[in-house]
């Protein structure tokens, strides 16, 4: 059994297909056709919807009892995920004759041309104006660009839905705010559900030989795996979402990571951060800009608000994409995992959990429960960067992280001049796996991390990588900028050159953008 | 009935009315689409029995069908019925001007993933699933993709066109310098963010009742009628919005909507046919791709000589529009500058691509970035700041006023569109801080162009240029408008209802608009060429005189009135007569005339005057007028990465008097937006096979809200009544806009070429991804070592 809030309306669910969409449950059941299809890939955000979720003491790092808002792409997001949780559609921002702030703003600023994306416009900065108000959203412009980072618009240029966003701003209350209190009780009273209560296998929706099943504990979800070796682990759906919507799969049974309390926390100690496997990105966000701000910054760019809402750590290094944008950095930062299978647990270190392409070290009934990184300690420093056509919401070409330790500096002659006592570089995008450039690291290692060692260090890239040409990048490309990057961080650490003559985003007139 | 209230019918009409020509009145929709009501085709109420349709695509993109087995089709869950060839009772090609657009692969397979077969089932997924299933075996041949090999090859969708004034060659020939460079230009999505979609249901006289999100309902009617053998009344087409278009839905809409016809026709039972986007993205046409060669002679102050331009649209593999597409691209092949002798060729090159097809600009984008390249180019072999060759180089004056095809060009509004920018946008200083941050800054370099547009106005194909519209008035004074138009977005309902505002001097209001229908106005052209509201204003203003007209003679006959003294003003109606003057509500009116037995309903038509062309000469007046605009962009360009960011862009457009500033605002900022993306990000892929490998969003990245400039200035000229007789003066701008990108592309090489201190034309083919914008800096900083003292290798 599902329960969900719609809206202000409770929604209890006996049967649902895993492969059912919130979209399609919009659209095709309920007949509520305000939300649209644009591409039923999570790459366009006609389909945003807002999630309301109450978070608590599973999640350290919420405050307990209130309402958290985020916008999600309904078209890859599991209708069975939305246990628990409110879901809050485009019809139900109007108040009799009143529109809500955010769409009075739409309307005063002629922020919509043909419309078609405009639901998913307001939802996106219906969340953003409500997180705004809790202080967990900028309310500046940087701030509204990562809120509409996944809604495409083909018609206005942005500028118009960019100001409405500002003057929304204006007002400050809503039929939202006022009933978050009831809301909060609503769902906890859902939290609290029977079903909920039998621990090991949580939830279940059950419907012929097809099901969903929402374990709460670890143990529960390694029992799972090990009574259903077919079924298939989902936390965002972010990339599993595309095989029902692209390739019509039609799963039988798929175990739900998002209820699960040791995947969901994050445990933060003197020397590491341990991120649960479900957390997703935009709640790993505030640590790792905490410990690791060139690994947050990377955050900001990998996919849009909408797949950051909904994907997870766990996901993008269970996914063992090569061109997943979070491995390079955890390689680079020498993480490790916590893999739980019914046997128990073990820990295993990155490197060697990508065996090929799409080929992982995991064993049959396993799931990565957690990701542990170490901190950084004096002296070392952690460089990012990603390359791809478009800023916001693309695939790296390529992406390349650098952890550097040096000596200590004993004789003053600047941070970062002293001897590179460890390195390690690692890419995405470069070959068939997220790899280390260990010859490359060797020709730095004992160096000062000068521009002629890094030119050196330049033309051993191509023994670690043989990368290929592909839609996003050439080979020769993806080669010659890997390089330019290493010159980059060298220059970066340097410290010679002024920031607007850095970094694109270094001008006075884009500054806002980190 | 004497009111004194009203002095003069100046005062009347001043600021009183809400929602006149020329207020900046919201879309008449905006209000439906902030809240979800806005209904596009896939939200309407679904009949009863609706099946879903979608079709079997090839495996590959050239070849002869030799076995078609849709057995396990037709046995799969849901499946109602599947379509092919033989099932057409009528036409099978749907070309729309010329023949070459089987509705389903006819023997022949001419691209990946076109159709072979229809399926209609009781989902959308069981159609989908079922047509995977089809036994297809397919004699494959090689592709041809490269529209230089096919024009080596003779592969045409459409004979050779060229344009001559003077003798180009002699003129180059003369010139102290010369010239000559290529440029690829690449084609684009539409990416409207909603996807191809038609509903049909038989009617209960045989005919078809269609909902589809087309630009030209009319021709959907048309080609709907001749693929079922019915006459063309039988078929009624319905189109309230799109959701989004930009010339995608043009021709492109008709055959989604006759594969569900004729599936309509073979269940008799509704049925619904909406392309999933990565189909749509396969099977759908594009923005045309070009190959571009210019030559050109010039002087040493940059003044063009003579200029021979070849441009080769890749047509893929059909004519569809394509004639009149590389045709517009050679009308453009100028832009707004003046060519003493020139000679434009323009080849339509097949290959085995979906077909080309509309796209906002329709071809003039890609014929004006090869002359704006030249300027780039020729400034730079002068040391010249390109700014100034293209100023040199402008339409100007009596003598300097013709074009390559003949047609004067009145260039005054062009010289004050990009004087003013120069001055607003404080071009020569930026040009210096840039310099001098270029001479300091290694690694991350500006750059910075101004670039104009002058874009013909009117359809090329001049019967085109008509349309019609129909109002009724109601006794209580509301009215119904309709018009051939369509609404994907750009406001034409809004911008016409506004016109009929005016008219009748009513408030917007009361002014109710419905969706385009082929019943009530008929034999319409599309909504396309950014001919919307020239056309359909007009012919919305006819009707509306018509009304005015039969309401005044009501009241001369009827009421005594004098002729000269009736006034329609702020939703008044003022006469005199004998027994003095008087005042009525325009809803009295309405009523008072229909008790009189006055008809309160009219239709209303309009055909665009002056324009003539003869293609065999290549001469004639095309357009009636020209639209113009500038633009100022500057870039940021990381030199380790060829990563880059607009930084600042400004505008100055010309909309004569505007229709509705904000309105026309809009257009000009989503062009330019659009236009960019084009340019830059909008990267179409295939493979050695002829298959399309950007079907999505994921690889295909059209521009976000973070791509926008941070400072995006957008002014429109003020007090610049267009001096033909538009509607209310105004120039259409649906289209002009997108042009004004090319700025940004421009602005592009001009960092690149800084690397070279300026001496370098970097080659930038487009869409300038971060990749190219990487080799250009490559090319540019090894040519310079190369060559220290500058070689120009464009």
């Amino acid at each position: 059994m599902i329960q969900f809030l719609l809206n202000d309306q409770t929604v209890t669910l006996h049967a649902v297909a895993p492969s059912m969409s919130v979209l399609q449950y919009l659209r095709t059941v309920l007949v509520q056709v305000g939300t649209k299809e644009g591409c039923a890939a999570g790459d366009c955000g006609a389909c945003t919807v807002v999630l309301g979720e109450v978070w608590d003491e599973l999640h350290p790092q919420g405050q307990q009892s209130a309402l958290h808002y985020k916008a999600v792409n309904a078209c890859i997001t599991p209708l069975a995920s939305l246990h628990g949780k409110q879901l809050i559609t485009i019809e139900h921002l109007q108040q009799g004759d009143s529109l809500h702030p955010v769409q009075q703003a739409m309307v005063d600023c002629h922020g919509s041309q043909c419309g078609f994306c405009t639901p998913g416009i307001v939802m996106s900065l219906l969340a953003w104006w409500l997180s705004v108000g809790q202080g967990t959203a900028s309310a500046d412009r940087h701030g509204i660009e990562l809120a509409l980072s996944g809604n495409l618009c083909r018609c206005t240029g942005y500028q118009p839905i960019i100001e409405a966003a500002q003057q929304a701003l204006a007002s400050t209350d809503d039929h939202f705010r006022q009933q978050q209190a009831d809301v909060v009780q609503q769902l906890q009273a859902l939290q609290g559900d029977p079903m909920d209560d039998q621990g090991d296998t949580g939830s279940e929706a059950m419907q012929q030989n097809v099901q969903f099943f929402l374990p709460g504990s670890v143990s529960a979800l390694a029992r799972l795996l090990e009574a259903h070796p077919q079924a298939r682990l989902v936390a965002g759906a972010t990339d599993l979402g595309l095989e029902f919507t692209q390739q019509l799969a039609q799963p039988d049974t798929l175990i739900y990571t998002g209820r699960v309390q040791e995947l969901t926390q994050v445990i933060d100690t003197p020397e590491q951060l341990i991120i649960g496997a479900a957390v997703t990105y935009s709640n790993a966000q505030p640590f790792l800009r905490k410990y690791f701000p060139a690994f947050a910054d990377l955050l900001n760019r990998l996919g849009s608000l909408q797949i950051r809402n909904q994907g997870t750590l766990g996901g993008n290094v269970a996914n063992a994409s090569p061109i997943g944008d979070t491995p390079p950095v955890l390689l680079a930062l020498a993480a490790k995992l916590k893999l739980t299978g019914t046997q128990g647990s073990r820990e295993l270190a990155i490197e060697d959990f990508f065996n090929g392409y799409r080929q992982t070290a995991l064993r049959a009934g396993e799931c990565i429960e957690s990701i542990i990184i170490p901190k950084l300690s004096a002296n070392t420093t952690l460089q990012v960067y990603k390359i791809s056509k478009r800023f916001e919401d693309d695939i790296s070409a390529l992406c390349l992280a650098i952890w550097i330790q040096r000596e200590p500096d004993a004789g003053g002659s600047g941070a970062g001049r002293s001897t590179v006592q460890a390195i390690r570089i690692a890419c995405g995008g470069m070959a068939a796996i997220p790899k280390r450039a260990r010859a490359t690291e060797q020709v730095l290692q004992g160096t000062l991390f000068s521009t002629a060692d890094v030119d050196r260090a330049k033309a051993t890239l191509s023994q670690d990588f043989q990368p290929i040409d592909d839609v996003r990048a050439s080979a020769a490309y993806r080669l010659a900028v890997a390089g330019n990057l290493l010159s980059r961080a060298q220059l970066e650490l340097d410290q010679t050159l002024a920031p607007e003559k850095l970094s694109l985003f270094g001008t006075a007139e884009v500054a806002a953008h980190d | 009935m004497t009111d004194t209230r009203f002095k003069t019918d100046s005062a009347l009409k001043t600021n009183t009315l809400k929602g006149a020509t020329g207020q900046s009145m919201q879309h008449e929709s905006a209000v439906k689409h902030v809240t979800g009501a806005a209904q596009y085709v896939d939200d309407l109420a679904e009949p009863r029995q609706l099946l879903h349709a979608a079709v079997g695509q090839s495996p590959v993109a050239c070849g002869i069908i030799r076995t078609l087995d849709l057995s396990a089709v037709l046995a799969a869950p849901g499946v109602a019925a599947v379509l092919t060839l033989a099932d057409i009772p009528g036409h099978i090609d749907i070309g729309p001007v010329f023949p070459g657009d089987p509705i389903l692969a006819d023997g022949a397979v001419k691209f990946h993933g076109q159709p072979l077969f229809a399926v209609a089932a009781d989902t959308l997924d069981n159609a989908r699933r079922a047509a995977l299933l089809a036994h297809v075996e397919i004699e494959e041949a090689p592709p041809l993709l490269d529209p230089q090999e096919a024009i080596a090859r003779n592969q045409t969708v459409r004979p050779v066109h060229t344009m001559q004034r003077g003798d180009a060659a002699a003129a180059i020939a003369k010139a102290p310098h010369v010239l000559e460079a290529s440029l690829s230009v690449g084609g684009q999505e539409h990416y409207y963010l909603e996807g191809q979609v038609s509903m049909v249901a038989p009617t209960e006289d045989g005919g078809m009742q269609v909902w589809c999100s087309t630009q030209h309902p009319s021709e959907v009617q048309k080609l709907v009628a001749e693929v079922l053998h019915l006459p063309i009344g039988a078929v009624t087409v319905e189109t309230r919005r799109m959701g989004g278009a930009f010339g995608g839905k043009e021709t492109h809409a008709a055959q989604w909507a006759c594969l569900a016809a004729l599936l309509a026709n073979k269940t008799r039972r509704p049925v619904k046919m909406r392309l999933p986007r990565a189909m749509d993205m396969m099977l759908t046409g594009k923005r045309h791709a070009f190959e571009n060669r210019y030559r050109v002679g010039f002087d040493d102050s940059g003044l063009l000589l003579g200029a021979d331009i070849t441009v080769i649209g890749n047509c893929g593999c059909s004519p569809d529009l394509s004639d009149a597409i590389v045709d517009r691209a050679m009308f453009h092949a100028d832009n707004a500058y003046f060519l003493p002798s020139a000679t434009i060729t323009g080849h339509r090159a097949f290959t085995n691509m979906v077909s080309a097809t509309a796209f906002r600009g329709f071809g003039g984008p890609q014929g004006m970035l090869i002359i704006e390249k030249a300027m780039d180019d020729m400034a730079r072999a002068l040391g010249k700041d390109p700014l100034e060759v293209r100023k040199r180089n402008l339409y100007q004056g009596p003598d300097r006023n013709l074009t390559p095809y003949h047609q004067t060009v009145s260039s005054e509004t062009l010289t004050k569109v990009i004087q003013e920018l120069e001055i607003s946008s404080d071009y020569w200083a930026r040009r210096q801080q840039i310099s001098d941050y270029n001479a300091g800054s290694p690694l991350l370099k500006k750059g910075l162009a101004l670039t104009p547009v002058k874009f013909g106005i009117s359809f090329t194909v001049q019967h085109l240029n008509q349309a019609g519209a129909l109002i009724h008035v109601y006794t209580d004074g509301s009215i119904h408008l309709n018009h051939g138009g369509t609404e994907m977005g750009q406001g034409l309902n809004t911008k016409v209802a506004q016109v009929v505002a005016e008219e009748l001097q009513v408030d917007l209001q009361h002014i109710h608009i419905t969706a385009t229908r082929t019943d009530k106005v008929p034999n319409t052209s599309p909504t396309a060429a950014s001919s919307g509201a020239d056309l359909n204003g007009q012919a919305a203003r006819d009707a509306a005189r018509t009304i005015r007209l039969r309401l005044a003679e009501y009241l001369v006959e009827q009421q005594g009135a004098l002729r000269d003294g009736i006034r329609f003003a702020n939703n008044q109606v003022q006469f005199e007569n004998s027994s003095g003057a008087h005042c009525m509500s325009f809803a009295e009116l309405a009523e008072a005339a229909y008790m009189a037995r006055v008809s309160l309903s009219a239709t209303g038509y309009y055909r665009t005057p002056k324009i003539h062309y003869n293609r065999s000469t290549a001469s004639g007046r095309p357009f009636f007028y020209y639209a113009t605009g500038a633009a100022v962009s500057e870039v940021l360009v990381d030199t380790l990465t060829g990563e880059y960011r607009v930084l600042r862009v400004d505008i100055l457009h010309d909309v004569g008097r505007s229709l509705n500033p904000a309105l026309d605002k809009g257009q000009v900022e989503g062009g330019f937006i659009q236009g960019m993306g084009w340019l830059t990000t909008e990267e179409l892929r295939w493979d050695e096979q002829g298959r399309l490998l950007t079907t999505g969003a994921a690889t295909y990245k059209i521009p976000t809200a973070a791509d926008i400039p941070p400072v995006f200035n957008v002014a429109l000229m003020e007090d610049q009544p267009n001096e033909e007789a538009t509607i209310y003066h105004s120039k259409a701008v649906g289209e002009p806009p997108f042009m004004l990108a090319i700025s940004v592309w421009s602005a592009l090489r001009d960092a690149i070429s800084s690397v070279a201190d300026y001496n370098i034309n970097p080659p930038l083919d487009t869409p300038a991804t971060p990749e190219r914008v990487f080799w250009a800096i490559q090319a540019a900083q090894q040519a310079a070592a190369t060559h220290p003292n500058g070689a120009n290798t464009p």
